[in-house]
């Protein structure tokens, strides 16, 4: 089986979010990046799909020479090579274009993302790669099993589960429980020295959005204490501070 | 398993004040930042429990070999990673970070055991142990220190007499890192002709016992003991034949020293960014005690100090993956990165107030530890000596 996974390198989960001045574009300056969590769920189910022989797993990644350490390390986890699509990843459709452009001659049996990448939280870009590609796509799987020709998805809905049936190829994006994220080992860090990392020229497509405006949410206010019997205050302050009522 | 996992976050970051990771690799950060995962994910939870009831959490000795902490500067062809001592360094710091006796391990494994085999054994030595220590399948320890010579090693009384295709070894060996559980003990004994070799004890041969030394309130996540030798007979073969005399040994300590220069460290960043959080976040008077003059006193020599540390040991990194540092180097940066990580453990302590007792937080016990890092592979005391001796030229061990 050849499976290909997306991956994005995103902030880490604990940067402080900046904006460069005209907040047009997030300040990377000083920004730890890492694999998106998301996408290292993905990756983690390829290999264990993949183990022992049974296919290979290539990354994939929009993205310019900065991302190259993040891709290092989806290798060293036990991806068997990747490919970067030189450029910046401008948005979703752009993104998604570039993917379908690169897999859609090279036959994989399944295309993995994760649920969503956790900059922008757009959760497009595995729908629009399944368009493009004209493959069946499904979003926000918690389990995946392969039996034979059939994917056996797990999501999540409103007060159970859905099981969905779903020939190959196909694409999913995948949220926790589709597997446990892996630590590189030393061995998978040193075999990652000379996997293939090969650098793609990016294909033409449309930009479809522009970002107007960057913006931080307002701070939380600070937490008010009202004594329990005093209801006429609480109300009080609903109405004339928070507005609520 | 039977022991309880804690489930507080890990929220660990190292502080680089000084920029210093733009000076390592991509790699050198990819093999970090993977130790310190498996350390949030394995060791943090798991730690303070094993060092309550003074136990070695020896299931974990598999997830070690995997994260490369078992002789990884020891070449591919041996089981090892072929990695520079940079490298080297950053494994024991972030295991260090966790807990000084799972770096003790790791130390003992790859220092003491590996490297002699390696630097010094036969083919047959390396071929027969290196793969299996490097990868956890076997563990050993070193046998050095004795009940009535420590800082003067020179002087050990346990030794070995020729009998044809073996010889038989007598003595005992006090304070044994990894002494309880491990398969293979290298140990060093002085000929009839009073000339130190080293040789390689298997667990099994008769004679030979390991009992454990309890009541430590230091390294209680690290088994230590004793070895017993009585009328052992040891085969010719497991004798190392690259080296003789104290030179040997003291080659072992020289690597090992070199890691806990890194490793030290390591454990006084955590007291640091636990003291800094808890600074942060503890009010007292109205405000985060962290806007104190007397707190930030303490935490702005903290990170200096641990700055000018952190340079100091990646400068002997280059050093050591070059083969140009000298032992006197490597003794001043064990002393000083012991020192350092003492003297913050301590104040760290004292900025958690009551809670800096507990187990609730990593810094007691680093503090605990950190009183052997600072008496084994060599005392403070003794290493001031080296550097005495290497600026004066006079020696004052005797
Ligand atoms: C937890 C733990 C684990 C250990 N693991 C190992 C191991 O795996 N293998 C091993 O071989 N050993 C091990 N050791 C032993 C360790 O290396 C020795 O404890 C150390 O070398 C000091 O020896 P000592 O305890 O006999 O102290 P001593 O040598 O008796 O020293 C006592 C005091 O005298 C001072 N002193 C000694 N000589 C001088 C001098 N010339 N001038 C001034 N002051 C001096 C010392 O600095 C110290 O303060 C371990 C020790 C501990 C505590």
């Amino acid at each position: 089986m050849k499976i290909l996974v997306c991956m994005s390198n995103v902030p880490d989960t604990t940067t402080k979010i900046t904006f460069t001045s005209d907040h047009k574009q997030f300040n990377a300056a000083g920004v730890q990046f890492i694999l998106n969590p998301y996408d290292e769920l993905a990756l983690a189910r390829a290999i264990e799909l993949t183990e022992g022989g049974k296919g290979t797993v290539t990354v994939i990644h929009v993205g310019e020479a900065s991302s190259d350490p993040t891709i290092r390390k989806a290798l060293a986890i036990g991806a068997d090579d990747a490919v970067r699509i030189d450029s910046p990843a401008i948005d979703a459709f752009f993104t998604a274009s570039q993917v379908a452009a690169y897999a859609k001659d090279k036959g994989f049996d399944l295309v993995l993302t994760g649920r969503e990448s956790i900059d922008h939280n757009g959760a497009q870009v595995p729908a629009m790669i399944g368009e493009l590609l004209g493959i069946p796509s499904v979003s926000i799987i918690k389990k995946l099993v392969i039996d034979g020709t059939t994917g056996i998805l797990e999501r999540e809905i409103e007060g159970g589960k859905e099981i969905v049936h779903v020939p190959l190829p196909f694409i999913a994006s995948c949220a926790e429980g589709v597997a446990e994220p892996k630590i590189p080992n030393m061995r998978g860090i040193m075999s990652a020295r000379t996997k293939p990392l090969s650098v793609v020229t990016v294909t033409e497509a449309p930009v479809l959005t522009s970002i107007e405006k960057y913006e931080t949410p307002v701070p939380r206010g600070a937490v008010k204490m009202v004594a329990a019997d005093d209801v006429a205050k609480l109300v009080g302050l609903l109405h004339t501070e928070a507005k609520v009522i | 398993m039977n022991h309880s996992r804690s489930q507080k976050k890990d929220l660990y970051d190292s502080p680089d004040y000084y920029l210093l990771d733009e000076l390592l690799t991509e790699e050198h950060k990819l093999i970090r930042a993977s130790v310190r995962e498996w350390v949030k994910k394995e060791l943090s939870p798991v730690i303070e429990d094993f060092a309550q009831r003074a136990e070695f959490p020896r299931y974990l000795i598999p997830g070690l070999a995997a994260i490369g902490a078992f002789g990884p500067t020891i070449p591919v062809e041996y089981g090892g990673a072929g990695l520079d001592y940079t490298a080297y360094g950053i494994i024991m710091q972030e295991l260090e970070r966790g807990d000084s006796g799972i770096r003790s391990t790791a130390s003992v494994q790859g220092s003491l055991v590996m490297y002699p085999i390696y630097a010094f054994g036969s083919e047959e030595q390396k071929q027969k142990y290196l793969p299996k220590l490097a990868a956890g399948e076997m563990m050993g320890c070193f046998g050095l220190t004795e009940p009535d010579f420590g800082s003067n090693p020179g002087g050990m009384v346990t030794s070995f007499k020729d009998a044809g295709d073996y010889v038989v070894l007598n003595g005992a060996k006090l304070w044994i890192s990894n002494a309880p559980f491990a398969d293979i003990a290298v140990v060093w004994a002085k000929n009839e002709e009073g000339v130190v070799h080293g040789l390689i004890v298997e667990r099994g041969m008769e004679g030979f016992s390991t009992p454990e030394t309890h009541q430590k309130w230091s390294l209680r996540a690290s088994a230590t003991g004793e070895l017993v030798f009585d009328q052992v007979k040891v085969p010719k073969a497991n004798i190392l034949p690259g080296v003789k005399g104290l030179k040997g040994p003291l080659s072992c300590l020289n690597q090992a020293r070199y890691g806990i220069a890194w490793g030290a460290l390591g454990a006084a960043m955590d007291c640091y960014d636990t003291a800094l959080r808890y600074s942060k976040e503890r009010v007292q008077f109205d405000r985060p005690i962290g806007g104190f003059q007397l707190q930030q006193k303490k935490l702005a020599e903290m990170i200096t100090e641990i700055t000018k540390g952190q340079l100091l040991v990646w400068r002997l990194g280059i050093l050591k993956s070059e083969n140009r540092a000298t032992p006197e180097q490597i003794s001043m940066a064990k002393r000083n990165s012991v020192e350092v990580a003492l003297d913050i453990a301590r104040q760290a302590r004292q900025m958690l107030g009551g809670m800096g007792i507990t187990g609730e937080y990593p810094i007691m016990r680093h503090m605990m530890n950190l009183e052997s890092v600072v008496t084994y592979e060599g005392t403070h005391d003794i290493h001031l000596l080296i550097t005495g001796m290497d600026v004066t030229g006079f020696n004052a061990f005797k």
